[in-house]
């Protein structure tokens, strides 16, 4: 993709602000990322499980097959930095660090979940973790992603943001008001197009002119970068360079990372629009899970017995989220009426209950 | 105490609001270099400087929901609609980010936020510049609504609106920008959520907002010339919707008529008639009038405009029906 490498080498023609090099990790960490997208993936098992068990309602939309796009790219991010995404965000929650107790409880409904049960599968939040959100409407993210950079810009925080949408969403307005904000205004933000070949079940050659969707980034002279997703090390390359750029220069980017789901678009997807044999050929050829535990065993950075023990603890995690949020109370009615309206507010406390 | 147009209230409003916090920047379609295409920006530029008075590009779903991230983060963005009318762009944004992560986030975030603009019919813009959307925004359950009709009103609660932690559709209305009333100096607040009894009266009850107040204060100077002592009441707030203050005139009065420029079906007058006849049934002695704008889009000649608005003439038909 020659335009997208001729943007991403704009950076390093200004030696002056040439960034840090990605820091090379110690065994421990590149196991540390195996570790976690093993366990997105048995979160997301016991999630599909649990839905057909009618325990968890409504829309859930699995993550499964695209694990190395999220936990490569927030491994290169520094704990301050923002995180927002779109409704296919159980991956992002986990790689971000927070725990699957509080995804799983908020699946299931429950007061313990992190948006106390009031946001369910596609609005996750974790302001402490500087996850904000979890959005339902595509591309209503992209903006919002803008405005949390504009904030860091504003207050000089050095941080910066980085904000994913799917394939489908490059063909909305907002993507492309937001990409031009970012640009015009030099936010220090990276759109991340998480390219799993399908808007719901439209292919992208029958929902999106132009190809690679990466060249989008060209009308708004932002850097237009692209990785592997089944990669976990070249997803971490190709953000890190996307991330300096942001942090050194305030400059946006877009990034498109080419990756796969194995699951419905959600879990009411009867699958009709692609085949079996696809979904086969996907999973054997370039499964993200697979692809880096060989390269780990190769270098020596991890035996089979090590790896056993992952996937233990992982599945043990995973059960667990479970019996958390199975065992944890409902919410109270009453709290229904709770988190309108911010309570320290100078509106008068009586407001009349229109319409009772 | 000074005399001053409902722009240059509003205009004092964003200025000690911006002197006071850091945190609150302008932003919107030529508010800065133009100095506001209503001038109610004007001079903020020059004293706040481009990094809180931001020109935008014509972008108002970016710009919006670009306010509500940086409102996220503890920022506290007033975001310009040119007009109302343009909002519809930015719905999505308004409706289901604003109105919607405090709550879906389980109370995580405040979205101290206020959209603001013009917005209102009679001055022959024909159909898609002539909204009154207060009753769509009212519709949203974490949505506040305010649309003044007096300067010292647009002054006080502009400010409110900019302290509250809570997103905030401050809508003015377009015909009203160059009226000239007497605004308080300084420090001056009012609050939020509570009506204004703009002329007292003993017959008819007569409840307006924004510019239809001053339609129905017209109207109740001529009934008063016919004997008819008529109540008008500014709402100023259409969400929190200040009921004790309706329902202590419909006790006196036991008749209402309400006048509101936005179209009849579910307008914010629909809710009204509701609340009174729910609660005040006994006090009432006849139906409860409505004069909206007609169910037609706004049509841009003279005359068919006049007759699609809330008039004089008709708030006095109304009255006079209600007290027959």
């Amino acid at each position: 993709m020659a335009t997208a490498g001729a943007k991403k080498t704009r950076s390093k023609e200004k030696p002056g602000k040439s960034p840090a090099v990605l820091p090379i990790l110690t065994a421990t960490e590149r196991v540390d990322l195996l570790r976690k997208m093993v366990l997105i993936r048995r979160f997301e098992q016991k999630a599909a499980q649990a839905f057909m068990q009618a325990k968890i309602k409504g829309f859930c939309h699995l993550y499964i097959g695209q694990e190395a796009v999220a936990v490569g790219s927030i491994s290169t991010l520094h704990e301050g930095d923002a995180v927002i995404t779109a409704y296919r965000d159980h991956g992002h929650a986990l790689a971000r660090g927070m725990s699957a107790r509080e995804c799983m409880a908020e699946l299931f409904g429950k007061i313990t979940g992190c948006s106390r049960g009031k946001g369910g599968s596609m609005h996750f939040f974790s302001k402490e973790k500087h996850f904000h959100g979890g959005h339902g409407i595509v591309g209503g993210q992209t903006p919002l992603a803008a405005g949390i950079a504009f904030a860091q810009k504003y207050n000089q925080s050095g941080a910066v943001t980085v904000c994913y949408l799917g394939d489908g969403a490059v063909n909305q307005g907002a993507f492309h008001e937001a990409l031009n904000l970012a640009a015009l205004w030099k936010l220090p933000v990276i759109y991340v197009i998480e390219n799993n070949e399908y808007a719901m079940g439209t292919s992208q050659h029958r929902s999106s002119a132009g190809d690679p969707l990466v060249k989008r980034a060209d009308g708004y002279d932002m850097a237009g970068i692209t990785a592997h997703g089944a990669d976990v090390d070249d997803v971490r390359e190709k953000m890190w360079d996307a991330v300096q750029l942001a942090r050194t220069e305030s400059l946006p980017s877009l990034v498109e990372i080419k990756t796969y789901r194995y699951r419905g678009h959600s879990m009411s997807d009867p699958g009709h629009y692609r085949s079996k044999d696809e979904i086969e050929n996907r999973k054997k050829e370039a499964d993200p899970l697979a692809l880096y535990r060989e390269r780990l065993y190769k270098e020596k950075a991890l035996t089979e017995k090590q790896y056993e023990e992952i996937e233990r603890q992982c599945v043990a995690e995973a059960e667990d989220s479970v019996a958390f949020a199975e065992s944890s109370p409902e919410p109270e009615v009453n709290t229904v009426f709770e988190d309108i309206f911010a309570p320290e507010d100078q509106m008068p406390e009586f407001r009349p209950p229109i319409g009772s | 105490m000074a005399v001053c147009t409902m722009r240059e209230a509003l205009n004092q409003a964003l200025s000690e609001e911006m002197e006071r916090d850091e945190r609150v920047f302008l932003m919107g379609e030529e508010v800065a270099e133009y100095q506001g295409a209503y001038k109610v920006s004007s001079g903020l530029l020059q004293k706040f400087g481009p990094k809180r008075v931001v020109d935008t590009p014509i972008s108002e779903s970016g710009f919006a929901g670009l306010g509500v991230g940086a409102a996220m983060m503890g920022l506290r963005p007033v975001v310009e609609f040119m007009t109302w009318s343009f909002s519809m762009v930015a719905y999505d944004q308004i409706v289901n980010n604003a109105g919607a992560i405090r709550y879906m986030s389980g109370g995580q975030y405040s979205i101290p936020i206020v959209f603001r603009g013009s917005s209102g019919a009679g001055l022959q813009v024909g159909a898609t510049h002539s909204h009154t959307p207060e009753n769509w925004y009212a519709n949203v359950p974490a949505l506040t609504v305010i649309t003044p009709g007096f300067p010292d009103d647009a002054k006080g609660l502009l400010k409110s609106a900019i302290r509250s932690n809570n997103p905030v559709c401050f809508i003015e209305n377009e015909k009203l920008y160059g009226f000239k009333d007497e605004v308080p100096d300084g420090e001056w607040i009012v609050p939020i959520g509570q009506a204004r009894i703009r002329r007292e009266g003993n017959d008819v009850t007569l409840i307006a907002n924004s510019a239809s107040t001053h339609v129905a204060l017209g109207a109740a100077g001529k009934l008063a010339a016919n004997g008819i002592s008529a109540e008008v009441i500014d709402l100023r707030t259409i969400k929190p919707l200040d009921l004790p203050t309706i329902l202590a005139s419909v006790a006196k009065t036991n008749r209402v008529v309400i006048v509101e420029e936005n179209k009849p079906f579910a307008g914010w007058g629909a809710q009204v008639a509701y609340e009174i006849q729910h609660r005040s049934f006994d006090h009432l002695d006849a139906p409860i009038e409505r004069v909206t704008g007609l169910d037609v889009p706004q049509p841009y000649a003279r005359v068919l405009e006049q007759a699609v608005m809330p008039s004089e003439e008709r708030v006095i038909a109304a009255a006079e029906k209600s007290l027959a």
